[in-house]
């Protein structure tokens, strides 16, 4: 869940003011005997090691020009300057412990640093190595992106708006989670890399291909969709068939995220990646950034849309019939596979849109994306009633809003694992969730 | 490389992972996660979270008082306490909510491991490093505390890091979980678990205390997945996402490999994953150009045939190499 | 089937001084229910005032489907809660209310199953041995000190097979349950739950799903658990299965009970006939797991999907009896 600690608060709260500068390093074996050079062009091979890292103050602005000097376990030793954009490389011959040591006195005055040195643990051959270094303050030329609230009850209002981004956001995708539930009893462990997928051909079809943004995510739900309608083709109609069980099915979905999750990061490596070039700032009544509002005002809009056609058409009201009892819809006329089919397509679809959305939002998309919202999925699909569309946008919302006004108080990653104690406590005391009904026992 | 040469290193390399401190670990944490899944029929999906969780109960305990024993005790106590707030609200609700609930837990601990608020106790992402706990281990052993031993091609220190000691310590106590387990399972205890598995009211309407016993398997198997975090870490070091989702689905992987519900199961599996990834990933580096996969690649598709091979095991072959298909009927 | 001498007398004649009327006190009772209501959304499925169960006879619970009988007995079982707090039910002077559906059984009150629950994972043998309570192996602690316990269980395994042997199941005993006839299975359950010498014993629907042949065979059992001493309580839809092998007959209709009193005479009861042959007849939908989980969703369905005739109403109910009885 690292990626997600830049994440929606990312832009907003900027008022911990902490600069953080990650140190990844990349190492790889060498022909050439041991030692550590500076290596602006070095490329990750078998034969050569690669540290590479990028400096940013208290504003997220690039630090250029800071000294930075890496010694290798054998006590060789290089240094370089940091580039215009903060970046700095190294190239490393050899496995073990490197020191990353950062001159102070060529920090911009204002950028303070509280430990000069970090050791880059166990650096493999070929293995990558993250490292972070703290940076505090900022200088006089970083333009501060800080023009968000500033008092306690404006700090908690924009947690609210955020918090609701996330739970919109999170419906998008948890809808689907839940209708797959409803209507096939899967609990559908690769839902999260669903999300991820969206994000990744919002990446493609935006950054890479440079497309508009509206293009490149309509193409991700298109692939989305696609992704489902094959999906089912391919696996999950043949395993209704097969009349595998519903344990059996939630451990093949595990295996499917699994593999979806490593080829990911086989194709797009494991650092998040960029849907777009603009760089925005916050702002309105809601303090969200341009993008927040596009992404709040078009989950709401596909929300309701599906919303009415759950309720008012007769393929949804065919849908719900399929989930609350898949028997009795056959009965009466139901073409249940031709529902379910339709359920994983636009289910998917719904998922891949969340998943730009939210790389968007946070302009970025990992591997490990989807699956660290998948856990606030579960726990908004179990708070609202595991099985019910609209239980899952309620817990939804809650989920989003918990955990943003969480990160008030907590730091970082912990304020999801807020998510995941509501979701405990929940179970304890209302285990059907808000809207669902009491099961039957015996 | 020649080809003579590659078959001795595939082979040095697959010994190594056979007696590995690792792979015992991992047979641990397996036979645990089989009193859950494969006879109580809990679908634990935080099995690393307790390895973990136990892991850390133990590194913190002997970093600060230096007592290996100790260490132990908490790794097995905070074990007992996790798995008693788990199970306390969700044993009695359907499977699916403990499921997401484990793997909440498990997510939690990770969490709360990497986060740096922790870090004076935990070490936050960079963790808590072998020298400040693997000294009382290291000190409990007769074996020579300098040299090593070379047995075959395979050369280890007597004592001291990924040493003889930890293999034979380590290995010891694969054995006497293994037999515990197999005394459990093969007694009424068992037999109540294997009834549980199938149908909970069945076993219920026969006066079987069901949420008690599936507690007990629960606290079981997590305190055997916290002695395999306590192994897991005596070779290296305690980081919070060494142990997370992956880990888990890895420890399914060797049992539904060696066969759920069968007390040799999760050895047989755990053995053979790790044997065939070390091949996998010789192979794979010897004979794939790097132009094709470079080195970050590899462990990432060697992951991706594990995932896909996880979904072929279990759609086609659930019961493993050493189950029964009629007694697993319970996940199909 | 061996043949037991049997004299019903004593019993009839204690049973004969009864009022033949809902709730009636009886001189013997081994189970005393009070006030049991279960509501399920805006249907309440069960409302029984008073209901007295005499020790040693077969009581048949009768009454067309959906009249609430199966909740009734999930509800004195521990499996099901009901819905107001002054429910009372006393089961050998002992307070049950509320009880966890195994401390119930750990009372002496052993149950059965409509969708038979014989663990089809486990052999004949198994699901026997697991049906006696007290087990020492059955504590953890004791259970790895196999010395402890298998002595006990040479015991369990012996009365396992004279009941195996007296369900002539004998021959199936290292068979997987799951490889036995819907009547076995039935058979099964029946001789599981005697393995714990339970003082009654109720079986829900023993002869549901039961090949007809057989059915004879199943009465006879249960005729015989009578005359060992086992107080039998058991549902059944079809009055006239329970007419000839039962000692007093309940009937529910809607949740209540309309009609008590010997088999022979209740079935002339103006109540009894109007439960089963009255107006509610077509809106008939089945057993009672219809009526508790997919009352609104039949309701709902039929709303919007007007254009499915009446006489399909009977596939729906098969439709639903099947799938729940493949979720269980």
């Amino acid at each position: 869940m690292r990626n997600l600690s830049t994440s929606l608060l990312r832009r907003g709260i900027v008022a911990a003011a902490v600069g953080i500068a990650l140190v990844l390093g990349f190492a790889t074996a060498s022909f050439a005997a041991g030692g550590v050079t500076a290596g602006a062009s070095c490329q990750p091979d078998p034969t050569t090691a690669c540290i590479q890292g990028t400096l940013r103050d208290d504003n997220g602005n690039a630090v250029a020009g800071v000294k930075v000097t890496a010694t290798d376990p054998s006590g060789a030793s290089a240094s370089v300057t940091t580039d215009a954009t903060g970046v700095f490389k190294f190239a490393g011959t050899a496995a073990g412990d490197y020191r990353i040591a950062i001159d102070p006195a060529t920090l911009p005055s204002g950028v303070t640093i509280a430990s000069p040195t970090t050791t880059a643990k166990n650096v493999q051959l070929g293995a990558l190595k993250p490292v972070i270094i703290a940076l505090a303050g900022h200088g006089t030329g970083s333009q501060s992106n800080d023009i968000g609230p500033s008092t306690t009850g404006q700090l908690v209002w924009q947690a609210f708006t955020q918090g609701l981004l996330l739970g919109l956001l999170l419906a998008l995708a948890s809808i689907g989670l839940s209708l797959v539930y409803g209507t096939t009893g899967i609990s559908n462990f690769a839902h999260g890399e669903q999300v991820t997928l969206g994000g990744f051909m919002a990446y493609i079809f935006s950054l890479q291909l440079g497309w508009n943004f509206v293009l490149a995510s309509l193409m991700a739900v298109v692939v989305g969709a696609a992704s489902g309608y094959v999906q089912d083709l391919a696996i999950w109609a043949p395993l209704r068939r097969k009349g595998i069980g519903i344990s059996q099915l939630m451990l093949v979905s595990i295996g499917l995220s699994f593999a979806l999750q490593y080829l990911y990061q086989f194709f797009f490596g494991a650092l998040p990646l960029p849907v777009t070039a603009d760089i925005q700032q916050i702002g309105g009544p809601l303090y969200l950034t341009p993008s927040g509002y596009w992404s709040m005002g078009v989950s709401i809009v596909v929300l309701v849309l599906v919303g009415l056609a759950l309720t008012r058409t007769r393929i949804g009201r065919a849908t719900r019939a399929v989930a609350d009892n898949p028997a009795l819809a056959a009965a009466s006329g139901i073409d249940n596979n031709r529902i379910i089919r339709l359920v994983w397509t636009v289910s998917m679809g719904l998922a891949a849109l969340s998943g730009a959305l939210y790389a968007l939002v946070n302009n970025g998309i990992n591997w490990s994306t989807g699956l660290s919202i998948l856990l606030l999925m579960f726990a908004a699909v179990t708070l609202g009633g595991i099985g019910t569309a609209f239980g899952a946008l309620v817990g939804s919302l809650i989920i989003g809003i918990v955990v943003q006004m969480t990160g008030i108080i907590l730091p970082g990653d912990l304020k999801y694992a807020t998510a995941l104690l509501v979701l405990i406590v929940i179970l304890i005391f209302r285990p059907q969730g808000i809207l669902g009904r009491s099961q039957r026992v015996g | 490389m020649d080809f003579g040469q590659f078959l001795v290193q595939l082979l040095t390399d697959a010994g190594g992972s056979l007696v590995s401190a690792v792979t015992a670990a991992f047979v641990l944490a397996a036979i645990g996660l089989n009193l859950h899944f494969g006879y109580t029929g809990l679908i634990n999906i935080g099995q690393a979270g307790f390895m973990l969780l136990g892991a850390y109960g133990f590194a913190i305990t002997v970093e600060y008082s230096g007592d290996f024993w100790l260490g132990l005790l908490v790794a097995i106590v905070v074990a007992i306490i996790a798995a008693l707030i788990l199970g306390l609200p969700t044993l009695r609700l359907r499977g699916d909510y403990f499921s997401i609930v484990t793997i909440a837990f498990a997510e939690i601990i990770r969490m709360i491991g990497d986060s740096p608020a922790l870090q004076s106790l935990t070490g936050g992402p960079v963790g808590i490093q072998g020298f400040k706990f693997q000294g009382p281990f290291v000190a409990l052993s007769p074996l020579p505390h300098e040299g090593t031993l070379s047995l075959g091609p395979l050369t280890a220190p007597y004592t001291g890091g990924d040493s003889w000691w930890l293999r034979i310590v380590t290995w010891g106590a694969v054995v006497i979980i293994a037999l515990i387990a197999l005394l459990l399972v093969k007694s009424p205890w068992g037999r109540v678990l294997r009834g549980i598995r199938e149908d909970e009211d069945a076993v219920r309407s026969l006066g079987k205390n069901v949420n008690l016993v599936k507690m007990q398997s629960l606290i079981i198997g997590a305190v055997f997945g916290a002695l395999g975090g306590v192994f897991y870490v005596l070779s290296g070091s305690v980081q919070a996402d060494g142990l997370g989702r992956s880990q888990t689905f890895l420890i399914y992987t060797c049992l539904l490999l060696g066969g759920a519900a069968t007390v040799f199961g999760p050895i047989l599996g755990s053995l053979l994953y790790f044997v065939f990834t070390t091949i996998l990933t010789d192979v794979v580096t010897t004979y794939v150009p790097h132009t094709v996969m470079n080195v970050t690649q590899i462990p990432q598709f060697v992951w991706i045939l594990v995932g896909v091979g996880l979904m072929l095991l279990v759609i086609f072959r659930p019961q493993g190499i050493l189950g029964n298909k009629r007694e697993l009927n319970f996940i199909g | 089937m061996t043949d037991y001498p049997y004299d019903r007398t004593a019993l009839r004649a204690e049973l004969a001084t009864v009022d033949e009327l809902p709730g009636s006190a009886k001189p013997e009772p081994i189970l005393i229910v009070d006030r049991i209501t279960r509501r399920f959304g805006g249907i309440t499925a069960v409302d029984v005032e008073h209901l007295e169960v005499q020790r040693g006879a077969i009581t048949a619970l009768i009454g067309p489907n959906g009249a609430g009988k199966t909740t009734f007995f999930n509800i004195i079982t521990g499996f099901d809660s009901p819905s107001a707090k002054e429910a009372r039910w006393r089961f050998q002077g002992e307070t049950i209310a509320s009880a966890s559906s195994f401390k119930v059984a750990r009372a002496g009150m052993v149950r059965t199953f409509q969708l038979t629950k014989a663990l089809s994972a486990m052999t004949v043998l198994d699901n026997m041995l697991l049906g006696s309570q007290a087990q020492a192996g059955e504590r953890l602690l004791r259970s790895v000190f196999w010395p402890s316990w298998t002595g006990r269980e040479k015991q369990l395994v012996e009365k396992a097979d004279e009941l195996l042997e007296r369900f002539t199941l004998h021959d199936k005993r290292e068979d997987y349950a799951g490889s036995l006839s819907g009547g076995q299975r039935k058979l099964l359950e029946m001789a599981r739950a005697l393995m714990s010498d339970p003082a009654m014993i109720m079986l829900d629907e023993p002869m549901a799903g039961v090949n007809p042949a057989l059915t004879q065979s199943l009465l006879g059992h249960i005729q015989d658990l009578r005359d060992r001493g086992t107080t039998v309580l058991f549902v059944e839809h079809d009055m006239h299965m329970v007419q000839h092998i039962s000692d007093w007959v309940v009937v529910m209709a809607e949740g209540k009970i309309v009609a008590e009193g010997r088999p022979g005479s209740v079935m002339k009861n103006q109540a009894v006939i109007d439960a089963y042959l009255g107006s509610h007849h077509d809106q008939d939908l089945g057993d009672d797991a219809v009526l508790e989980e997919d009352f609104d969703e039949l309701a709902k369905v039929e709303e919007t999907e007007r254009e499915v005739e009446e006489e399909k109403l009977e596939e729906y109910v098969e439709a639903v009896r099947e799938a729940e009885g493949e979720e269980n």
